[in-house]
Parts: structure tokens; sequence; C-alpha cells
């Protein structure tokens, strides 16, 4: 199945959506500023480096760096959703990670709501947490394959809110099923019952579990079937829209990263090459990286 | 999980046998202290080396044949025609206090004093051999369980912390783990009993032994559960966990353990003849238990004289055949518990 007809797969399930027929547009019905610049960002990544020593010969000195992520800078308006795309190994899912701790960025600043929050320690950068979560590529990684969806669902409100009972977890668990298109009866049963896409659906559960403002989607429909892929992208796209949630959507496959951003960054070895609004890169890519992304995208 | 293990065991001879066998040998572990006619330390001066004796029907009830000494110097014993005495079943004797609490006086089986009834006949000083073995159980068998605990657990918390946070803790902890490894088991072994034995008393000799045991064990398990905690780390599901915020400690006892449960259960299972093992060969060397406690090892001992060749003595040996039996079960049982968790391991039928 081609980009093409997943975009027909799209447009099926939402035929509110405002789509030119000709070309494969970017949907645009929720009301944004196109450019991030023109209202307060909710995250501003200021020269971000992630750098790794190499190191060689006998004494194991350092003989130079791998730079993952080089001087990257961008900004995340609230309620939109920037998308970024790049190849394999241009550290797209590093600016990801670094945005959560999960890897300390080398150097550059990182503000949540203006707040420096990159150079803060463990602890104070905890309630953080509740605010930015993300989502993972791998749906058959991401659950813990011990632990019922009960479980998995329980373990993030009983971090946020413990002054949650058990019974109101549960209900809370049930709610976020059914908020991700699951059944309430799903809750005793574990991860490996349940497809790829009803496991990423868990996975989107448990990060909306604490009610984020703020989710990184790190390739989460790219292990997915194509038809499947839709249905993810459309529930993401509802979530937003319910909940005004800000997306940061790392993919490698632009046709995706198009229909669902407002922004795309293309990165490329760590460093973003061209930054603009969906539309402008699809109708007018300048670098070119980009064109090759572009030509890239498999067409019917 | 448990549940479906069991499940597969179940579905596999083998494992129905191992299962069987160990259950039957730690039930009677348990209520060795009604098994046994005897205490282990019950002589008989008159009956050394005494044969296992014969069991007879008489008028439908099991009768003990009475022997009679012909030559005390070369422990020969010859049934006397006719003369036999009843087994009572379930009749009270001698008290004791069932594991330690429950006061009793009830056997499974005795027969009227002066005659003995030896199953498995009677050592140099008339000791019930088969009474010994039950008693000597309860140290042999329990010794590879506590031991196993003690090193899991130090294997788990040290392999987990060292995988979870590597870098130098990592560093710190394998170069340990390497150390303790290094050292050749059995002078370590005697090293450690000879340092920390003047801070015990002979009857916490049991004690001891367990603690070092675990000394040494929990190296090994370390290194193996910090290899697959490290693969365990990168898995998405704990970078979830941490990305909601959850602690290291639970993140260790919600994620890891769960997740490295099954090879934990397999390697204790395969581990726990190592115990039975060491502790027999301390006690084998004199340096496990002491009397008048009584374990598989110290039999074993006790058994290393010439006597028991020549005089042919071979109930003497009936310990060792315990431990053959024992070792080979449980090492057994781990390879069926492996073939269920990872069956890529598993020998390819030809």
């Amino acid at each position: 199945m081609s980009a093409y007809q997943l975009l027909v797969l799209i447009m099926h399930n939402k035929p509110d959506a405002n789509m030119n027929s000709s070309v494969m547009a970017p949907g645009k019905s929720r009301n944004f500023n196109s450019s991030p610049e023109r209202t307060k960002p909710l995250l501003e990544v200021k020269n971000l480096k992630v750098y790794y020593p190499v190191h060689g010969g006998l004494l194991r000195r350092i003989r130079g760096y791998v730079r993952a992520v080089d001087d990257v800078s961008f900004n995340v308006p609230p309620g939109s959703t920037v998308g970024l795309v790049g190849e394999s190994g241009s550290g797209k899912t590093t600016i990801g990670r670094c945005l959560v701790r999960l890897i300390r960025p080398t150097a550059g600043s990182i503000r949540y709501l203006g707040n420096e929050t990159g150079s803060l320690s463990k602890k104070n950068f905890f309630p953080y947490r509740k605010k930015i979560q993300m989502i993972f590529q791998d749906p058959f990684n991401s659950l813990n394959p011990r632990m019922s969806v009960e479980q998995i669902l329980g373990e993030p409100l009983s971090i946020h809110f413990p002054q949650m009972n058990i019974e109101h977890r549960r209900d809370r668990a049930a709610e976020l099923l059914s908020q991700v298109g699951l059944k309430p009866d799903h809750l005793r049963r574990y991860p490996h019952q349940f497809s790829g896409g009803q496991r990423q659906r868990i996975g989107i559960a448990r990060a909306l579990a604490v009610e984020p403002e703020f989710i990184i989607c790190d390739e989460p429909v790219s292990a997915l079937d194509v038809s499947v892929q839709a249905t993810i992208i459309n529930l993401l796209q509802d979530l937003q829209e319910e909940l005004g949630l800000t997306y940061l959507f790392i993919a490698h496959d632009l046709a995706i990263v198009e229909h669902i951003s407002n922004y795309v960054l293309v990165m490329n070895r760590g460093k973003i090459v061209e930054q603009a609004s969906a539309e402008d890169i699809y109708r007018s890519p300048k670098h070119t990286y980009t064109k090759k992304l572009l030509e890239a995208v498999p067409r019917l | 999980m448990i549940r479906h293990l069991f499940k597969e065991i179940a579905r596999r001879p083998l494992g129905v046998v191992c299962l069987t066998i160990l259950g039957i040998l730690y039930l009677c572990t348990i209520f060795s202290q009604f098994l046994a006619p005897y205490l282990p330390t019950d002589q008989d001066l008159n009956n050394a080396y005494h044969p296992p004796t014969r069991i007879l029907m008489v008028e439908w009830r099991p009768h003990v044949q009475v022997y009679e000494q012909v030559d005390p110097s070369a422990a020969r014993y010859e049934p006397v025609e006719g003369a036999t005495v009843p087994v009572s079943f379930f009749s009270s004797g001698a008290q004791y206090r069932l594991w330690g609490i429950i006061p009793a006086d009830i056997r499974l089986f005795q027969v009227e004093e002066p005659h003995r009834i030896y199953l498995l006949g009677s050592d140099g000083t008339g000791r019930d051999v088969f009474s010994r073995l039950l008693y000597g159980a309860q140290v042999s068998l329990s010794i590879g369980f506590i031991g196993i605990c003690i090193t899991m657990t130090l294997g788990f918390i040290v392999g987990g912390v060292a995988g979870y946070f590597g870098g130098r803790v990592d560093f710190a902890a394998m170069r340990l783990v390497e150390f303790i490894i290094a050292v050749p088991s059995l002078y370590l072994l005697i090293a450690l009993r000879g340092a920390l034995a003047e801070y015990f008393e002979p009857e916490q000799m049991y004690l001891v032994i367990v603690i070092i045991l675990s000394l040494i064990g929990w190296a090994g398990a370390a290194r193996i559960i910090r290899g697959m905690a490290l693969s365990l780390r990168q898995r998405p599901f704990v970078l979830a966990a941490e990305v909601m915020g959850q602690s290291s400690f639970r993140i260790l006892f919600k994620h890891f353990l769960p997740n490295l449960a099954s090879y934990l259960l397999v390697a204790a299972t395969l581990s726990i003849p190592a115990y039975i093992l060491a502790e027999a060969a301390l006690s084998f060397l004199g340096l496990g238990i002491q009397e008048p406690g009584t374990s598989w090892g110290l039999m074993l001992q006790q058994a290393q004289e010439l006597k028991v060749f020549t005089l042919n003595l071979w109930w003497l040996l009936l310990p060792g055949a315990a431990i053959f039996i024992t070792v080979i079960t449980f090492n057994v049982l781990g390879d069926v518990l492996r073939d269920i968790v990872d069956p890529r391991q598993q020998m390819v039928k030809r």
C-alpha cells in the first residue's frame, strides 16, 4: 500500500478534513498559526547539542565526537504539531529523548513555558514528567509483557496521582481505554493478547494517563501496518482536538508528517537543514535534502 | 506465570517425574520427626553395624525379623528362625516437638523395645541410618533453598543495580564479582570457614555454612543478571517508566524483576545441587555440620572406614545415593524449566 492510499484512507476516515484533491496537502482542520513564532512557544530549544565521545588507542583517549545532535534550535507553539523528519541516525530520536531527560544534552538550553528544564536535577525535573510524555515507536517492546493493561495504565496514575485508590485508578484506566478506542474489559489482558495497533493505543493511553500537555511521538506508527497507521494518526489528531495537546511528531515518512503537522523540521546528520510550515515544505522545498526526501515518498 | 510453568511441566513426563521425586523428598524432610522411628542420636551399642532388618508378613501384619549377633568383631548378625516382632503403626513413643513447636509422640511405625527396626541398617553406634537420613535431609535439602534465596536476592540487587545505573557503579560491581569468581571456591570455602568459625558456636555451623555458600554463590548470578539488566535497560517499556517519573527502585522491582523471574527460577533450580554438594563436601571434610547434628555429608564422612568396605556395610553409603538422586533430579528439573522458559536452547531431537 502506498502513501497515497494511506492518505485516501485517512480522508475516508475524516471526511471533514480540508484536503485538496490533487496534492497531498496537510490536514488543516484545526485553527492555529502556521508559523510557530507568532505565539509564545510551549517549548523552546536553543543550540541543543548531544555529543558522544569516541575513544581510541591504547589509553582510550577521546579521539573525537559523534555529533548526534549538532546545534539545533526550534520552537513548539502550544496546541500545534511540529513534525521532525529525517533519515535513520539523523538525531531525531535523540532530540526527543533529550526533551524527556532520557539523554542529557551536552550543551544548549531547553525551555518549557519559559522555564529552563535542560539542566534541572532529576528531582527538580519530576513536575515536568507530568506535563511531557512520550509515545514509543515499537509497540511490542514499549509495554511490559509481565504487566496487565490495568497495571500498565495504573503505574503513571499511582506516581502522579498518589491520592487515587485502586478502584479510582481502575475507573480512570477504563476511561483511558475507551478514550483510545479500546474496551474497558481489556483491562485484565496482557500485552501479548493485543495486535500491534491495539498495543500502540495502550501506549497512547499510558501517555495520556498523567494528563500531559505535550507529547513526543517517537515514530509512533512506523512499526505498524499501513492501514493501522491511518487509524492511529486519526486517533492522535482526535485526541489533540479533544484535549488540546501539543505534539512533537518524529517520523521518517514525510507523507505522514505532512499530513499531521503544522510545521516541519527536516533533520540531516544532527542538524536541522530546513524548517517551514508543512505546506511550504511540500510546495517549495529549499534544501536539496528535503527535495530528496520528498522524492523518496512513494506514489501510485 | 507460576501456574503456566506448572502446566508446562505437567505436559512433560521428565518434569512430572522430577517434581514427584522432589515432592516426596521434601515431604519426607518436613515430616521426618514423624516418619523416623528413632531420634538421630538414639544409640544401641549392642546393635552396631546392624544390617537392614527383614520385614515379614505374619498373619497379614508386617513383622520385623529378630537377629542375633554371631560375631561382634565382624558385625555379623544371623536371623533367629521364627522369632518376629510386630510393627506398630501410629503408636506413641518418645516425646518430640514437631518443627520444634508442636509437642507430639506419635510415630508412623515402631517396634517394641528392646527390639529395633533398622530399615536401612545401623551405624557404628547402633543408630538407625534411615532415621539419620531423614533428619540429615533437613539440613542437606534446606541449605540449597535458603542459600539460593540469599544468593538470588544478592545477585539480583547487585546485578540489577549495576545494569540499571551502568557506568562507575557497574564497573565497581563487576570488578568485585570478578574478584570473587577468580578465587577458587573450595579454598575460599575453607578459608571463610576458618575465619568465621570462632564467632559461632558449633551448633550454629548450619548458619555459617549458609552464609559462606551464599557469599561465594552470588557473584555468578550477579554477572548474568547484570547482562540481562543491561539489555532490559534499553527496552522502551523501561524508558517509558522513566519518562513517567518512576523511581529507580520501583523500576528494578516492577519492571526488571518480573522479566528476570523466569531466568532466576531456572538458575535457582540449576544451582541448588551446587549447595547440596558444597554442604556435603564441607561436612565430609569435617568442616561442616558437627555431631550431634546430622547431614548427608557428615554421614558419608562417618562411613569413611575401611570396615565399610571389608565388611560390605553398603547401607552406610546410602547418604551418597540420596545426594546423587537429589542432585540429578534438580538438574533435570532445571533443564526442563529452561526448555520451557527459553525454547531456543532446547536440544534438537534427531
